[in-house]
């Protein structure tokens, strides 16, 4: 009963979120600022995520795959569907999960036990709708960026590490992620990236925005946001990938 | 004039506002006065609208709050200006920022119209030289005089004040209680106020009113104080021995 009554609000939350924002001027300088909080500022962590973990797969895979029956092409094959169709969109979506949901949640919930959220409230302000939107809309269309960048890393990250190491030769690899390729797991990984993108930018905001107390509680509500963010990405994850593909 | 009649307003079950009536007239300082958990937050909470009563009716200037549409509502809001216990600025913009905000989410100014008009309220609140700077680097005085600056920048009717003083020493709570005087009178600003703090309901209270457990205890002026026999008011506002002897001083001299 108690998880029902968080989904009903959090819908009820999303109405007052949706509505016409009250000055476009004052939404679209709040777009551009979401977009560098949320977006430009994880793009280093995401590239550097990606690049190094890219170069782990293709190790993994290289040093997995000793039968001289199993051809070494293999190796850039398995990078390039393991990053596009699962690393890049799910994996790095909990990451920023963790880290944007966090941010999100706790500077709501600052702004609600400071009375902040009660000023704008009071100013005739719809609170919802004008801290809650622009996050949205920044991550939904900032993130597919993002994570296209993610799997362009991790498989260069692939190629870097098999360079280096000798496991592989490059010709191998570049011949791997080009073998059997379908445009559509790109468009499949930015379909659930644009997901992911609103759950990240919903659960945390709605974790925040109803937050009671003190800084303690904002901790609080900042764990279960990335808890639950994470939560709902696996799951959603789980009936998109049986959607999409199957 | 504000008029409240019959509010209640209770949370779970447990009754927080039972029946307050009152008016509150334009250019008079009105305070709530009453101890921790006797409903002046709720009371102050119900006239913004951040709460909504139970039931009973909150009359703006002969518009009932509950029978309006959310626009109507909306405009009304414009017309309110409110001083926040901690100030409730917000982190991320600068002084000139934060008072520049309802401007920019309501008034159709240019730029320039806006910051005269900022550049105006901080000189009223005596703080010409702060505009750049961020909450976090302003003293708790300074963040209060920031917050009625940004209360009063869209020239408000209405303007209430959740304890002021909270968190001041004596001397900046004087200088804060005489500007928000002095903006009342100035302005003809129908004014409501929070307070513990006795210095200041003794200074500016033209109208008190005293709440007790969600009830209107007593009502009067900052003359009428010293004299009530109301047990409440004597309860309340003569706890300490300072305020003891100051009202014995007074009844003595004015026999």
């Amino acid at each position: 009963m108690k998880y029902l009554k968080h989904v009903g609000k959090y819908f009820l939350m999303l109405r007052q979120v949706f509505k016409k924002p009250q000055k476009w001027s004052v939404f679209r300088e709040m777009l551009f600022r979401e977009i560098e909080d949320l977006g430009l500022k994880s793009l280093g962590i995401i590239a550097f995520i990606s690049f190094f973990v890219g170069g782990v797969v293709a190790i993994q895979t290289a040093l997995n795959v000793d039968s001289p029956f199993i051809p070494k092409y293999l190796i850039g094959f398995a990078t390039m569907r393991s990053m596009i169709l699962e690393f890049a969109p799910t994996f790095m979506s909990v990451i920023l999960a963790g880290k944007v949901g966090s941010y999100i949640s706790s500077s709501i919930g600052t702004m609600r036990v400071t009375e902040q959220i009660d000023a704008l409230e009071v100013m005739g302000i719809n609170s919802l709708n004008y801290l809650v939107l622009p996050k949205i809309i920044a991550t939904m269309f900032f993130y597919p960026l993002l994570i296209s960048l993610a799997m362009f890393l991790g498989i260069f990250g692939g190629y870097v590490a098999g360079t280096l190491t000798n496991l592989f030769s490059s010709e191998d690899f570049l011949y791997g992620i080009r073998l059997d390729f379908d445009p559509y797991y790109i468009q499949y990984a930015l379909i659930k990236t644009v997901v992911f993108a609103f759950v990240i930018a919903t659960i945390p905001a709605y974790h925040g925005y109803y937050v009671k107390g003190g800084s303690l509680e904002v901790g609080r509500a900042s764990t279960q946001a990335v808890v639950w963010t994470s939560v709902v990405i696996i799951l959603l994850n789980y009936f998109l990938t049986q959607m999409l593909l199957a | 004039m504000i008029e409240v009649t019959d509010l209640y307003k209770e949370f779970k079950g447990i009754p927080v506002l039972k029946g307050v009536s009152t008016t509150f007239e334009k250019g008079v300082t009105n305070m709530i006065i009453g101890q921790s958990g006797s409903g002046k937050t709720v009371f102050l909470k119900c006239l913004v609208g951040l709460h909504v009563p139970d039931s009973g009716i909150i009359c703006f200037d002969g518009r009932k709050q509950k029978e309006l549409d959310i626009k109507e509502q909306r405009l009304l809001r414009q017309e309110i200006g409110m001083v926040f216990q901690g100030g409730a600025l917000y982190d991320s913009l600068t002084v000139e920022e934060n008072i520049m905000f309802p401007l920019k989410m309501f008034a159709e100014q240019s730029f320039s119209e806006r910051m005269d008009r900022v550049n105006f309220v901080l000189k009223r609140v005596n703080l010409e030289n702060a505009n750049k700077k961020f909450p976090a680097e302003l003293s708790g005085g300074m963040q209060k005089r920031v917050s009625i600056a940004r209360a009063i920048v869209m020239n408000p009717k209405y303007l209430f004040c959740d304890e002021p003083n909270s968190g001041l020493d004596p001397n900046t709570a004087t200088v804060i209680d005489n500007l928000i005087k002095e903006i009342t009178e100035e302005y003809q600003i129908i004014t409501v106020i929070n307070s513990h703090d006795m210095n200041s309901v003794m200074e500016i209270g033209e109208k008190i009113i005293l709440l007790k457990d969600g009830v209107k205890e007593w009502e009067g002026s900052n003359k009428e104080i010293f004299i009530t026999e109301n047990e409440a008011v004597v309860n309340f506002v003569y706890s300490s021995n300072l305020f003891k002897k100051v009202r014995e001083a007074y009844l003595k001299e004015t026999k």
